[in-house]
């Protein structure tokens, strides 16, 4: 598992179907890439791939997320929520406390740890699905946030704006909170217990549980962290723009759940990694643009960008579906015996001797 | 005190029915003690006890002379027991050495020490001569060497007592020389081990003290010299034929209804073969992970076939199951409560559910009630279902072997030609029991062929026209009626050789 996308293990290493397995994210991304340019060559310019790497980074930040918890074969339908909910308490404490740009950042990003937490104690303590439990809060985040606001705009002072459009030699913000949480992300997915653990809760819960793996802690980790990138990524798009309109991050889950799992993330848990949110935001990124780019029918647009979506879930099943395959109860051994292992006789005639 | 581990009148009881009864047994440390008996002679209880899986109704355990008392899986991994079980306990997406290491990785600075972790994950492979890279992923590992990571894991945590529970069922010959060179090596280290298997000769190779369990008793006990094979086979049975069987009403026909040929999937089974007759009690006899009830359901349809021919009538039978069952198949599965019934549905619903395409009424083939509720009450009466009202009362609301004669009833509907039938009486108290060998008594009298899987052998013994016997995913022993031999059976299905 030392490679960035830690893709499935099926089969040895030499096999290329396998091979073409574990980087089919990677590729896909390269063609659609490779399909813009030669529709329009222009596609490949510096400008148009920072452009899009910018605007990646907002989807992008909460897959981050939202990996960790597809790691564990949950879902988390709540971050189009968090990510309006986070940043609009950040707004009102700006507002109404004075508190400045970093003091904001960090209250949302609590925020969003709080709601995770949230999310957390209705699946690990309560045992509620994950689906049922992310699809009530969905509601319930943005509801409270409709509550608060009375559906208004709220509007963020100007050094938001300067903080949000700051450009760090030549990286724009985005793209560094981006890079940061991804690094953060890999560091512990593969460098510590904690994440190694969470690979091992999403293949096997059960098994995790019997070999005392803290399984209650891991999952409360994973929608802790998914809270926090997805309140972080919205707090990060709003200081661009510099208000939140009501209807922010509305239906944003499914962009998010579908860059993790065009990233390489399975729904099925266990498979995925840091780099599966860099590539799957990237391939959404690029769909948009390059939709827009070449001026293909602006009503065509989702429906092409369903499709892709829908190509990535089907390479999930299809994977999942071999993967089963090699773990199908097997109880005999596939090489026979050698005649000189097996027991003495393999098979008794009808007439046992007397 | 020279007990490593200690067992003093231990029972354990399921809602009164007793699995283990009043167990004392001594394991001195570094023996290795053999375990055998049937399916259902208490091995799983005995070792999930153990194991902290379970807890004793009454009785107690000492280890190294402390009373011994494990609450969770955890306790028991802390006191020095590994249990090394056929299913293994392995992320197949995580490394080799992070399988070792995951409860407790070595670490530097909080993160995982990589460098340390390799080290002493490729000392514990070379312990055990797996040449395997400590980062290799456990999914591209084969069988046997998935188990000797198991087995490294065991070593990683230093246990004392290695407890292995049928290990070899999935390993090819070298791997279990391989396995076996393992143990003795173990062994000699010092560690004290209990093989528990089926395959007599690996036990007696193996052990140098075999415990004989039956009926949750252990029934004998001593140094493996004192017993051969044979005296193995005569400890794990010994009882009456008990007088539940109602005597066979009719004889099969010369009509071959079933015929397989050659029927094989890797990794499953192998040439299988045999013939079934028209109005024939056929009984297949295997022991747990002997491939029958993935023979029933080739047959059906519901698993893959790898190779050779099914013949119904004569004619070869390709098609997913639902053509099956047009072609005269029926299948009651060995798991009523999630493959058999639908519990929240009423009885007649769930009577009707094969064939109530049967009762299309044209035009738009909506259901012809009256029709099909005269059917389920003749059914409900041939097969005797006590219930108050089959359209209003749920399954569920049914004991377990009027459960039984539901499902067997839902394919009476579509008078079937073939009935295979998985474990009819599992889970069903004796009365209902004798229902049931007599509801498949009348279902071969009335001409159907009849396939009865079963891990009861008395079962079989007491219905059967003939029986085949399975073992390892091959028939080992085909039985005519008038030679049933408990012994000889027995000996088949452990793939031994009766003397």
């Amino acid at each position: 598992m030392t490679g960035p996308l830690a893709s499935n293990p099926v089969g040895r290493s030499f096999d290329p179907a396998a091979l073409a397995a574990r980087y089919s994210a990677v590729l896909i991304l390269l063609l659609i890439v490779a399909g813009f340019a030669i529709a329009e060559p222009a596609f490949l310019s510096a400008d148009t791939m920072g452009n899009t790497f910018k605007q990646a980074s907002f989807i992008g930040i909460a897959a981050v997320g939202m990996v960790f918890v597809l790691l564990t074969a949950g879902i988390d339908l709540s971050v189009g929520s968090i990510m309006y909910l986070g940043p609009l308490l950040a707004g009102i404490a700006m507002r109404d406390m004075e508190v400045g740009v970093t003091g904001a950042l960090l209250i949302s990003v609590l925020a969003g740890a709080v709601m995770g937490g949230i999310n957390a104690f209705f699946v690990v303590v309560l045992r509620i699905i994950p689906f049922i439990t992310t699809l009530a809060t969905l509601f319930l985040f943005r509801g409270f946030g409709a509550y608060l606001t009375s559906s208004r705009q709220l509007d963020f002072p100007d050094e938001v704006r300067s903080f949000g459009l700051a450009v760090v030699f030549g990286v724009p913000m985005p793209v560094i909170v981006f890079a940061i949480i991804v690094a953060a992300a890999y560091i512990i997915l593969v460098h510590t217990p904690l994440g190694r653990q969470i690979y091992a809760f999403g293949n096997d819960a059960e098994g995790a549980r019997k070999a005392g793996l803290p399984t209650a802690r891991l999952q409360a980790f994973v929608y802790i962290a998914s809270g926090m990138c997805a309140s972080l990524a919205g707090f990060v798009l709003i200081s661009q723009i510099g208000r939140l309109d009501t209807g922010f991050g509305e239906g944003r889950e499914f962009s998010v759940i579908a860059a993790a799992v065009l990233g390489g993330a399975s729904l099925f848990g266990g498979v995925g990694g840091a780099f599966s949110a860099v590539i799957g935001a990237l391939t959404i990124q690029t769909v948009q643009a390059g939709l827009v780019y070449t001026g293909i029918n602006l009503y065509l647009q989702p429906l092409l960008l369903g499709l892709v979506i829908f190509i990535a879930v089907l390479l999930d099943g299809l994977r999942q579906a071999r993967l089963d395959d090699t773990r199908r109860r097997i109880i005999r051994p596939f090489v026979s015996a050698p005649a000189s292992m097996s027991s003495p006789a393999t098979r008794t005639t009808k007439e046992p001797s007397p | 005190m020279s007990a490593l581990l200690g067992l003093h009148r231990l029972s354990k009881s399921w809602f009164g029915v007793p699995a283990v009864t009043d167990m004392t047994l001594e394991i001195p440390a570094g023996i290795c003690l053999g375990m055998i008996g049937e399916n259902g002679a208490g091995k799983s209880t005995l070792m999930n006890m153990i194991g902290g899986v379970v807890t004793p109704t009454s009785g107690s355990m000492t280890w190294r002379g402390e009373p011994y008392d494990p609450k969770t899986p955890a306790d028991a991994k802390a006191s020095g027991i590994a249990f090394i079980h056929q299913e293994l306990n392995l992320f197949t997406n995580l490394t080799v050495a992070e399988n070792i290491f995951i409860d407790e990785f070595p670490r530097r600075l909080g993160l995982i020490d990589k460098a340390q972790m390799i080290g002493r994950t490729r000392a514990l492979l070379d312990r055990l001569n797996l040449h395997a890279e400590p980062e290799t992923p456990v999914g591209s590992l084969a069988p046997g060497e998935r188990q000797l990571v198991e087995i490294a894991k065991a070593l990683h945590r230093e246990a004392a007592l290695i407890i292995f529970d049928e290990p070899t069922t999935s390993l090819t010959a070298r791997e279990t020389e391989k396995l076996f060179e393992t143990i003795r090596g173990l062994r000699a280290d010092g560690a004290t081990i209990v093989y528990i298997s089926h395959i007599l000769g690996e036990v007696k190779a193996l052990s140098d003290h075999l415990a004989v369990l039956r009926d949750g008793h252990l029934v004998d006990e001593g140094p493996i010299e004192r017993f051969d094979i044979p005296a193995m086979i005569n400890a794990m049975i010994g009882r009456e034929l008990s007088a539940i069987y109602p005597p066979r009403s009719s004889q099969p026909a010369d009509e071959v209804v079933l015929e397989a040929d050659g029927l094989s999937q890797a990794g499953v089974v192998e040439d299988i073969c045999f013939k079934l007759h028209r109005g024939e009690i056929l009984g297949v006899f295997g022991l747990m992970g002997s491939g029958r009830s993935e023979l029933a359901r080739m047959i059906f349809g519901v698993d893959p076939t790898g190779s050779g021919t099914l013949f119904m009538h004569d004619q070869p039978v390709t098609g997913d199951t639902r053509e099956r069952i047009a072609r005269g198949m029926a299948f009651v599965t060995e798991n009523r409560r999630e493959e058999g019934l639908m519990m929240d549905a009423t009885i007649s619903d769930n009577l009707s559910l094969v064939t109530i395409e049967d009762y299309g009424r044209p035009p738009v083939a909506l259901i012809d009630r009256e029709r099909l509720k005269a059917r389920t009450e003749g059914v409900r009466d041939e097969v005797r279902i006590k219930a108050a009202n089959i359209a209003t009362q749920a399954a569920r609301a049914l004991s377990g072997g009027n459960q039984q004669k539901v499902v067997i009833g839902k394919w009476l509907l579509g008078a079937p030609q073939l009935f295979i039938l998985d474990e009819p009486t599992r889970g069903v108290d004796v009365g209902a029991k004798h229902e049931i060998y007599t509801i498949i008594d009348k279902l071969a009298a009335s001409g159907s062929a009849v396939l009865l899987i079963s891990s009861e052998l008395e079962e079989l013994m007491g219905t059967c026209d003939r029986i085949l016997v399975m073992a390892q995913g091959e028939i080992t022993g085909e039985f005519a009626k008038n030679d049933f031999s408990e012994a000889a059976i027995i000996a088949a299905a452990f793939k031994e050789v009766a003397a």
